[in-house]
């Protein structure tokens, strides 16, 4: 069974996000997508300072059997990004919700937290897939 | 993030005496051709390792074994195999061959064993229904007795370290055969047959058992540090040892001579008939004038998988990966790849952006070393 923190908030795309007291948002990919791709072997990040969309890809996660996209949940500019991830990517299958974070964003519409699931929500979305 | 369509839960299939041994050592089963399989039992990397440094054991009793027997067993095999199993001079000696269809197309790759009774061949397990159905149909004229040997399973115990800690749990007799069988032979031992034909560029030993006797010879290996491989690690340990897997790199669309298999095919003696003769011997020469492509290595150095059925663009025209992913072992991607004769560069289309990957001889691991240029 795959952990699904309390405290944090899920896209249907399987990210997670924990946004802080000034509004950045730090995401990542949650333990059950790291576990459903098994052994990640590179990962690309966005660019430093651009502006993303919400539900627009932004990031790579390649796994020894298939490539997929990570989408940003929340619309914003990217402040800062996981470099670590690019030596070693294997953090994300290992540590999916501290060390293996992706990007931070500082959020520039609060209103689409509100479409995002809670960790209930994600458990029940999760055993429907 | 995007779900690859590859990664489905499992569904009820067939199931190896071995099923709830590995539910127990925590496998991820999947659907494999209708067989409920350990893709891996944790991390698919840990497991590709186990086997390069040390010893891991593949539970392959999937896979379907077909004894051959009767007075004509040998005429019948030297007629619907591409290699020769007159080479097969000895006991045991083992023999890996492609079964061609009339027009040269691959209908499986096997492993053909003497034995005491005729001959073992060991197949695919998708393809177990066309290959019986083929045998059958070709034996007409030929005194031979086809027999399938589902009381059979299959384990492989593959790594530097398998040959020693293998022999060391059996009984005398089943230990000295295993430490002493060199590579390419194999031993009857009453019911047993032991064998070192592998598929992972590895030293490794095969036992051949009946169904009752695999749980035990399981839990003595696992209990001697042996470690369970799914079938993920076979993959990636498979391709990097360039080794063909049916129905990705061949199939009976491709003649072997386009499957870099061409070594496979006996054309001596010249007056031996074997099904596809003439259609391999037409390809064959088409390939040296480098109208026929050719099943070749690729190397990507730099970030990113080279992934089965991506195309490449070669200076001399298209071509298309066959079977790619991540090696382990050398930490970048890897790929066989079909592409024109006389190809000299070679690009692959990385998410958008040409990216140039270098052609090698398919054989990129062997004994844990990287033996490409």
């Amino acid at each position: 069974m795959s952990k699904i923190l309390e405290d944090l908030k899920y896209a249907v795309s399987h990210e997670w996000v924990s946004v802080d007291d000034n509004g950045v948002a730090t995401v990542g990919i949650s333990d059950h997508a790291q576990e459903a791709l098994g052994d990640i072997v590179f990962v690309e990040l966005p660019e430093l300072g651009i502006t993303v969309n919400a539900k627009e890809e932004v990031a790579v996660v390649e796994s020894v059997k298939a490539a997929s996209d990570v989408y940003s949940p929340l619309t914003g500019e990217v402040t800062e990004v996981n470099e670590a991830l690019l030596d070693a990517p294997e953090t994300v299958n290992s540590n999916p919700y501290d060390n293996g974070w992706f990007f931070k964003i500082a959020i520039s519409d609060e209103a689409e937290l509100d479409e995002l699931m809670d960790a209930d929500a994600y458990a029940d979305h999760c055993d429907e897939e | 993030m995007s779900y690859p369509k590859n990664i489905r839960p499992p569904t009820v299939g067939k199931r190896t005496p071995l099923y709830q041994q590995h539910v127990n050592a925590g496998a991820k089963i999947v659907d494999f051709a209708g067989w409920d399989m350990p893709i891996s039992y944790g991390s698919q990397i840990e497991e590709h390792n186990q086997v390069r440094h040390a010893a891991g054991v593949f539970d392959v009793s999937h896979m379907t074994v077909i004894d051959v027997s009767g007075t004509d067993a040998e005429g019948y095999l030297r007629y619907l195999l591409a290699n020769d199993v007159a080479k097969l001079k000895e006991l045991g000696q083992a023999l890996y061959s492609a079964m061609l269809q009339t027009d040269g197309g691959v209908i499986d790759d096997l492993i053909v064993y003497r034995m005491s009774f005729g001959y073992r061949i060991v197949v695919n397990c998708a393809t177990r229904d066309k290959d019986l159905a083929w045998m059958g149909s070709q034996a007409d004229g030929f005194e031979v007795t086809v027999t399938e040997r589902p009381d059979l399973a299959i384990l492989a115990v593959h790594g530097p370290s398998s040959i020693e800690t293998a022999s060391a749990l059996l009984d005398e007799t089943k230990g000295k055969t295993v430490a002493e069988l060199k590579n390419f032979r194999g031993a009857e031992l009453g019911d047993w047959f032991i064998a070192r034909t592998g598929y992972t560029g590895e030293k490794g030993v095969e036992f051949i058992v009946p169904a009752g006797d695999v749980a035990n010879l399981w839990e003595q290996l696992l209990a001697a540090e042996v470690k369970p491989i799914g079938l993920g690690a076979r993959d990636t340990l498979r391709l990097e040892a360039g080794m063909n897997l049916y129905g990705q790199d061949m199939d009976e669309s491709t003649s072997p001579v386009i499957s870099n298999m061409t070594h496979t095919i006996a054309f001596e003696p010249a007056d031996r008939d074997f099904i596809g003769r003439e259609a391999v011997t037409d390809d064959l020469a088409a390939q040296e004038q480098g109208k026929l492509p050719k099943l070749v290595g690729l190397v990507l150095e730099g970030r990113g998988v080279l992934r089965a059925g991506q195309t490449v663009s070669t200076d001399r025209g298209e071509g298309q990966i066959t079977s790619g992913s991540f090696s382990p072992t050398l930490k970048h991607s890897i790929a066989l790849a079909r592409i024109p004769s006389g190809s000299l560069t070679c690009q692959a289309d990385m998410r958008g952006s040409a990216t140039d990957v270098r052609i090698v001889q398919p054989n990129f691991v062997r004994f844990g070393k990287k033996v490409f240029e």
